[in-house]
């Protein structure tokens, strides 16, 4: 620890810290552009200069200098710093009218205008005026690809994005040219960016250069209402904060959230929001001799009940990605009270079985728990595609541990290095038995993190023991004899907001049911007469034959084509849901506007066929469903908190008998840019999609 | 005192000074105007109408900052933003002023960092309707386009002061 005094207050500060940081102790202000705590110190925009006794006589950047750099005085006096001296008010001047020197003065049609740090910090800490007379320097605007739009002149060369990109994002596309007047912020060859953490650039940038494309000259800050909510791109379940005017969401921002997405999020999360407003259910749908024809809720909801209680215990549930726990648990009681438990929230042909305990099925090291790993292993996942913020994690432990990584399955970039062992189940055995450099590496490992793809859980041709087998070897592997004592490296990686709520409430096959691709099959031979699709769209909707489909869902895609009954629902800006994400974590969403239309909230709409079938549900609030819910299943009730599971009942699992000869292993996560039906309904994760696909290439 | 009484009343002094009072008022400049055919003088800072303006060029000034819409202390501004299909330049999509609701302070042309929401000198344009002044944008810059002169003549003769 050192001791120093900032503006007069003694303070204790360890001895790493900055002198920035320890006027933050002292609650000390100190402006700043380049700084970032997440990023490595550039020191180069020199606004948060701070006067010392104790080391060199001129202004110091306070950013730059530790507290260690400080000498005591003759009489072993603590070193000093000053945050509101007139030395330090000259230089912040002197710095800001140079900043100014070259900014142009077009904040009235500058989206970052409102929010911006330049703005700020010039009304602030700068003078009124200028004695610069001369010509503003002019910088041609550079290409970035579809999410962000550039006004170099805007550009006060702080140089975050380029820490950003190549610290985090792992792409080193973005750099600086040229030195003094001549630097420039440039792509590499005016090319788009190809990471999927992009989007972060915009928050970062502390002046209007790098602004949203998508949002560019949409609205102003000051008139948006903010809602703070949860993601559900991913089963990482970011912290967002949804910014709405009126009935439209018009932008989704990142929120802090240490435990997952640090203050990332991904450019699906980010630039979402106009599939929001595309594509939209906004009345309910019966088809009529083979068409579907707009109709009113009570001729929807007459038709659904009207088959249901044709159909007795044959009926089916599936619910898709983006399902909230809300809703599927109203949906499982709606099936229980006609006697049908064919619930399933799984991709085909799960390995996850619901026999087994919580903790098969969760991410257990946690996300933040992720650096402290000293091995990983990623099995059948590109978390860059399906969890882009574990990825990141990742990245930043393999940078500050340099840990070993090792890879089975897909051969892609994932931004750090890693060895490749081999693409499927074989390789899996293999190591599992001991084989190879790795083994080695897992086995002296402390804290091995095995991370399991759903690609390797689930098989649709392979049927569901190949998936089972892969997790009792991943859970193997999970539990060698050198893992500390609390150590549960077995992480499943979902990659699918509903999944792990979904199996939280047991909305999977039981009570005689059957799995979501046995329910298609069954469908298919006509066995199972009425499918309910609670905005499932990623099954093979040609295969359900002439079971009656309703679709539950917000958007019209594959299901909404194959249904006979639309029952039009609310996406998660429009409703509060509880997403439970893969760490097991529960977060609840807000509602930040109304949804379109007709559509209503999912499980009012299921409360509502309930009572249309004539056995209502007990609840007729959403906060008397939260009890009955809550009643039943005690973990939900604690927002924010991780049910762990235990790192012994990883271990039984790992000692199943291995049946599977060979798997392959294939991340389910094909496009990044739409893999959910929202996502498919925005054309600015189309027009993503196209580029990273390399059909399109810079239009500019 | 009742002698200065007889004397006022035998000489119709009262009579006689009203006379010339009212021949004064007779003879003397008109303090009344015929309106609507004549009209007074209005003073180069008055509030009246709004107008969107242009440039020379004919290019709409209002680049859409939306400082007008959040000082409106009637909140009566509305506007939608957005890129100009075909330079993709700020413009507004939108630009709606609810006139009924508008309480003539002149903030929004104070906040104007481009002088294009201006308070114009008109002030005749009442209506049958309340409808008619639910003032759009293709109607403020009509009004602008009407009252570009006389706008620019007041907006010179006030600028010494500013």
């Amino acid at each position: 620890m050192a001791n120093l005094k900032v503006d007069g207050q003694l303070i204790e500060v360890p001895d790493h810290y900055t002198l920035m940081q320890a006027a933050e102790a002292a609650g000390a202000e100190i402006p700043r552009f380049c700084y970032h705590e997440r990023l490595s110190v550039a020191g180069n925009c020199r606004m948060c200069l701070v006067e010392v006794k104790g080391g060199p006589p001129k202004p110091q950047a306070s950013c730059a200098m530790s507290v260690k750099d400080l000498r005591p005085g003759p009489n072993g006096e603590p070193p000093e710093m000053f945050t509101n001296t007139p030395m330090v008010k000259k230089a912040r001047e002197g710095v800001m009218e140079f900043l100014l020197i070259n900014h142009p003065l077009d904040c009235p049609i500058c989206d970052q205008g409102g929010e911006c740090d330049l703005q700020d910090q010039a009304m602030a800490y700068g003078v009124s005026g200028s004695r610069f007379a001369e010509n503003k320097r002019a910088v041609e605007d550079k290409y970035m690809g579809p999410l962000i739009k550039t006004v170099m002149n805007r550009c006060i060369h702080c140089t975050r994005c380029v820490r950003f990109t190549t610290e985090v994002a792992g792409i080193s596309e973005l750099g600086l040219l040229g030195r003094g007047e001549d630097a420039e912020i440039t792509p590499y060859l005016e090319r788009a960016l190809t990471s999927e953490l992009q989007g972060n650039v915009i928050d970062l940038c502390p002046v209007g250069a790098l602004t949203s494309k998508p949002y560019a000259f949409n609205a102003r800050p000051w008139e948006l209402t903010k809602t703070e909510s949860i993601d559900v791109m991913d089963a990482v379940g970011s912290a967002i904060r949804v910014d709405s005017r009126g009935r439209e969401v018009m932008r989704v921002l990142p929120r802090i959230n240490e435990a997952i997405n640090e203050e990332w999020i991904s450019d699906k999360t980010r630039f979402i929001w106009d599939g929001l407003k595309s594509q939209r259910l906004d009345r309910p749908y019966v088809r009529k001799s083979g068409k579907l024809q707009a109709a009113t809720w009570e001729e929807a909801l007459a038709a659904v009940a009207t088959k249901v209680k044709k159909a007795g215990s044959k009926v089916g549930a599936i619910a898709g990605d983006l399902a909230a726990v809300e809703e599927m648990y109203a949906l499982k009681g709606l099936l229980a009270s006609i006697g049908s438990g064919m619930t399933d929230v799984r991709p085909a042909m799960s390995g996850i079985d619901p026999s087994m305990p919580r903790s098969a099925y969760l991410f257990n090291p946690t996300i933040a728990g992720i650096e402290q790993a000293d091995a990983i292993l990623i099995i059948g996942a590109n978390p860059r595609k399906e969890a882009s913020l574990i990825n990141a994690r990742i990245r930043k432990t393999w940078r500050a541990t340099n840990l070993p990584i090792a890879v089975i399955g897909e051969q892609a970039d994932l931004t750090y290095a890693y060895d490749y062992l081999g693409s499927g189940f074989e390789t899996l055995a293999d190591l599992a038995a001991g084989k190879g450099a790795f083994a080695e590496t897992l086995k002296n490992a402390k804290r091995p993190l095995i991370i399991v793809g759903e690609g390797a859980v689930s098989h649709a041709d392979l049927g569901k023991q190949a998936g089972r087998d892969t997790i009792a070897l991943a859970a193997k592997l999970a539990t060698g004899t050198n893992v500390e004592g609390d150590w549960n490296g077995f992480a499943l990686l979902h990659n699918a907001a509903s999944r792990v709520g979904g199996l939280d409430i047991g909305f999977v096959p039981h009570d005689g049911g059957v799995c979501s691709a046995d329910q298609i099959a069954l469908a298919g031979k006509g066995e199972l007469d009425v499918l309910f699709l609670l905005g499932a769209d990623e099954y093979d909707m040609t295969a359900m034959g002439k079971a009656f489909v309703v679709y539950i869902g917000s958007h019209g895609d594959k299901g909404a084509h194959r249904a006979d009954v639309i029952l039009p629902a609310a996406t998660y800006t429009e409703k509060s849901g509880t997403y439970v994400n893969t760490e097991g974590r529960v977060q609840v969403t807000t509602r930040a506007v109304f949804p379109p239309g007709d559509a209503r909230e999912d499980w009012a709409i299921i409360r509502a066929l309930s009572g249309a079938i004539g056995k209502p549900l007990a609840y007729n609030s959403l906060a008397q469903l939260r009890a009955a819910l809550y009643a039943e299943f005690p973990h939900l009730a604690r927002i924010d908190e991780i049910a762990p599971g235990s790192a012994a009942e990883i271990a039984k699992l790992g000692k199943a008998a291995i049946k599977t000869k060979s798997a392959p292993f294939v991340s389910p996560v094909a496009d990044f840019y739409l893999s959910n039906p929202i996502a498919r309904a925005s054309a600015t994760m189309a027009e993503c999609a196209q580029m990273a696909a390399g059909l399109r290439q810079a239009a500019e | 005192m009742r002698a200065g009484q007889l004397i006022n009343k035998l000489l119709l002094t009262e009579f006689v000074t009203a006379f010339f009072l009212a021949m004064r008022y007779f003879f003397g400049a008109k303090p009344t105007i015929n309106y609507p055919f004549e009209k007074g003088a209005v003073s180069p800072r008055f509030r009246g109408e709004h107008a969107l303006r242009r440039y020379p060029n004919g290019e709409e000034r209002c680049i859409a900052c939306k400082l007008c819409e959040a000082i409106c202390p009637a909140q009566a501004i509305t506007i939608e933003a957005g890129p100009r299909q075909n330079d993709g330049t700020r413009r507004t999509v939108r630009y709606d002023i609810d006139m009924v609701k508008c309480i003539y302070c002149g903030f929004c042309q104070e906040a104007c960092p481009v002088d294009a929401i201006v308070e114009g000198p008109n002030f005749e344009f009442a209506t049958e309707t309340r409808e008619e002044l639910y003032f759009s944008k293709e109607k403020l810059l009509a009004n602008g386009d009407r009252w570009e002169r006389e706008i620019a003549a007041n907006l010179a003769a006030d600028a010494p002061y500013r």
